[in-house]
């Protein structure tokens, strides 16, 4: 029983735990709001949940890769405001100066990783007050409108029942998950996060994986922007602050380790979900937004110590 | 090269002050470096104790709701229990939360930066809830005593700094010279050999953040006394500011290596490049660009020693 249980908290048996998490609050709360269960709120979490999530999909790699990415949000905000503000010049251009800028951002942020040997958790922190600075001098510190309805009215289309923003997000999780699961990338991006000398001796580069990885979140932290844009019609200089909390809250949910190596997007995409039906059933609820950082920050510490319980490799762990 | 990388932060503090001195005239007056010493000793103060975190070889990220938390606390409770209770309670409260982040890092081992993050969020709902998303003042702001902690001035010098200077020789005198802040230096740096040689780690680590949470505690005084009231997220953001102080000041991530008056200079470097870049007509935003390059400069230039060992895993 006890094995099963192992097997089951590490994620090797067919269902993660934190999926029979994200089944339990569902049913809660079908049973406590009436609102709850139904297909406009369903596809609304899912929306709300996608710009998160599409930056989750991003970090998990990064992660599992071993490293960690603080400039998320401030990246999310610079596309958001660039796309808005180019907008008089194409708008497919526009969106394209956006999320190339990401990607440089995060290949400027993998590159300094790799070349230097600085740990990414300074790197990025770094890059996240500089690029939020980037925002404030490109913007002035004023927030840009959209004036282009073809782009404002995209963030709230849909088509047939499900919203694009939702089906961008689902797609890209199967992307990721694929990415991730069958291709050699993915297979490398493992092996260079649990065992980063084993890696160098089997002739693993471990600096461009690390470096296309990040060029990967910050891909997806500038499409979250342009859509987050498009979703507001809007761009403020603050946009995706306190985003990377959220999005590595997420992440660990889904049960990715910290120490790399270790995670999937199913997990991932998960732990999107918890967090996105929690929100949306405690606002339904009527529980006021505060109490949902408390309980968050609760339930994110218990999976913490489950885990650790579970875990708990007691012959290696010296013991005081 | 030795010399350079062991006193680089030093070097990089004096040639930036020239620098600065050249571009604006007032950067040197007596006034002006009172004026940036003053309003970098709120970091400052929250710095020193999470420098002996990440020496314990954690993280602390919740000092910024902590200061939230703490500031709003005793401005909300000096108008109903009178100042000296407000602030009293204020510090229990404060270190019962530090306490609880040292009882889930130290003794349960989970990992610091995730239990921080989370404590993040938490302590902020928390604020919240208490507060009502209200701000909070004090009433009476002439008639108080309470104003001595943030406006007040004690042998010409303000009291905030003398907080600052007072916390940050007691911290590097104990880090130092004691055998505590040996013990805080042998955890970080290896675990293990410390568990070997009969260091209660699980005490040290938790130590730590009684420490951080004591340091946050003083920081919410000054900001709270000169403030006289408090928005309910004040302190928000504060733990990256805190961070970069302490990156700055060349304190390893890695935990095991780091001094409480390196980690000084860097949020007095900090201070001086906000400051410095006012002085000169740009915007307080350019400082964040240049935070960001002179983070990774300052990193560079003290990982200059152990650059060779890190780039044999990275490479």
């Amino acid at each position: 029983m006890m094995s099963f249980f192992k097997g089951f908290f590490r994620g090797r048996t067919v269902i993660q735990p934190i999926w029979v998490f994200v089944i339990a609050i569902f049913i809660f709360f079908s049973f406590m709001s009436e609102y709850f269960l139904s297909w406009g709120n369903i596809t609304n979490i899912l929306v709300q949940t996608s710009t998160i999530g599409l930056i989750a999909l991003g970090m998990t790699l990064v992660m599992i890769n071993g490293n960690i990415d603080l400039s998320v949000g401030a990246v999310l905000g610079l596309a958001a405001s660039l796309v808005v503000g180019l907008q008089e010049t194409s708008m497919v251009l526009a969106i394209v100066a956006a999320l190339s800028c990401g990607v440089v951002l995060g290949a400027i942020n993998g590159l300094v990783v790799w070349k230097t040997g600085v740990n990414a958790f300074i790197v990025t922190l770094g890059a996240m007050i500089g690029v939020r600075g980037l925002i404030f001098v490109y913007t002035e510190e004023q927030s840009l409108y959209a004036m282009n309805f073809a782009f404002s009215d995209f963030g709230m289309s849909s088509i047939g029942p499900m919203p694009v923003l939702a089906i961008i997000f689902l797609v890209c999780a199967l992307i990721m998950h694929l990415v991730l699961t069958r291709t050699s990338h993915g297979r490398n991006t493992f092996a260079v996060g649990g065992n980063p000398e084993a890696s160098i001796d089997a002739g693993i580069c471990l600096g461009r994986h690390m470096m296309i990885n990040f060029m990967i979140v910050g891909f997806f932290a500038a499409l979250a922007g342009v859509l987050l844009a498009s979703q507001m019609g809007a761009a403020t200089p603050n946009l995706g602050r306190d985003y990377e909390l959220w999005v590595i809250t997420a992440v660990v949910l889904g049960g990715t380790k910290l120490t790399g190596g270790y995670g999937s997007i199913v997990g991932t995409l998960g732990g999107v979900l918890a967090i996105g039906i929690l929100r949306n059933g405690m606002n339904l609820m009527q529980v006021p937004a505060f109490y949902v950082l408390v309980v968050l920050g609760l339930i994110l510490i218990s999976v913490l110590i489950i885990d650790k319980k579970l875990n708990a490799p007691s012959t290696k762990e010296v013991r005081v | 090269m030795s010399f350079l990388s062991a006193q680089g932060i030093l070097i990089f503090f004096l040639l930036g002050m020239f620098a600065f001195s050249l571009f604006s005239e007032q950067f040197l007056s007596q006034s002006n470096i009172m004026t940036v010493v003053r309003q970098a000793s709120i970091i400052g103060i929250i710095a020193i104790g999470v420098t002996v975190v990440i020496i314990g070889g954690n993280l602390d990220l919740s000092v910024g709701s902590m200061l939230s938390f703490s500031t709003v606390l005793v401005v909300d409770l000096h108008d109903k229990i009178g100042p000296t209770n407000a602030i009293l309670l204020m510090f229990a409260l404060t270190l019962m939360i530090g306490a609880v982040n040292g009882f889930l890092i130290g003794f349960l081992r989970l990992n610091s930066l995730i239990v921080t993050l989370a404590m993040l969020s938490a302590i902020q709902g928390l604020v919240l809830i208490y507060s009502g998303g209200q701000n909070v003042d004090i009433a009476d702001q002439e008639g108080t005593w309470f104003a001595f902690f943030g406006r007040g001035y004690l042998a010409g010098i303000a009291v905030p700094v003398l907080m600052f200077g007072l916390l940050a020789i007691v911290m590097q005198i104990v880090m130092s010279y004691t055998g505590y802040g040996r013990r805080i230096f042998a955890v970080g740096g290896n675990p293990m050999a410390a568990v070997y040689s009969g260091i209660r780690n699980n005490w040290c680590v938790f130590s730590t953040y009684l420490i951080s949470a004591f340091c946050v505690a003083c920081a919410a005084l000054v900001l709270g006394s000169r403030v006289m009231g408090s928005q309910n997220n004040v302190g928000q953001g504060y733990e990256l500011l805190v961070l970069a102080g302490v990156i700055l000041g060349g304190t390893s991530l890695l935990g095991g290596a780091g001094s409480i008056w390196k980690t000084v200079i860097g949020v007095l470097i900090l201070g001086f490049i906000q400051n410095g870049l006012l002085l000169m007509g740009y915007p307080y935003y350019i400082q964040w660009l240049v935070t960001w390059v002179i983070i990774i400069l300052a990193v560079w230039l003290d990982l200059a020693n152990k650059r060779k060992r890190l780039l044999t895993t990275h490479s």
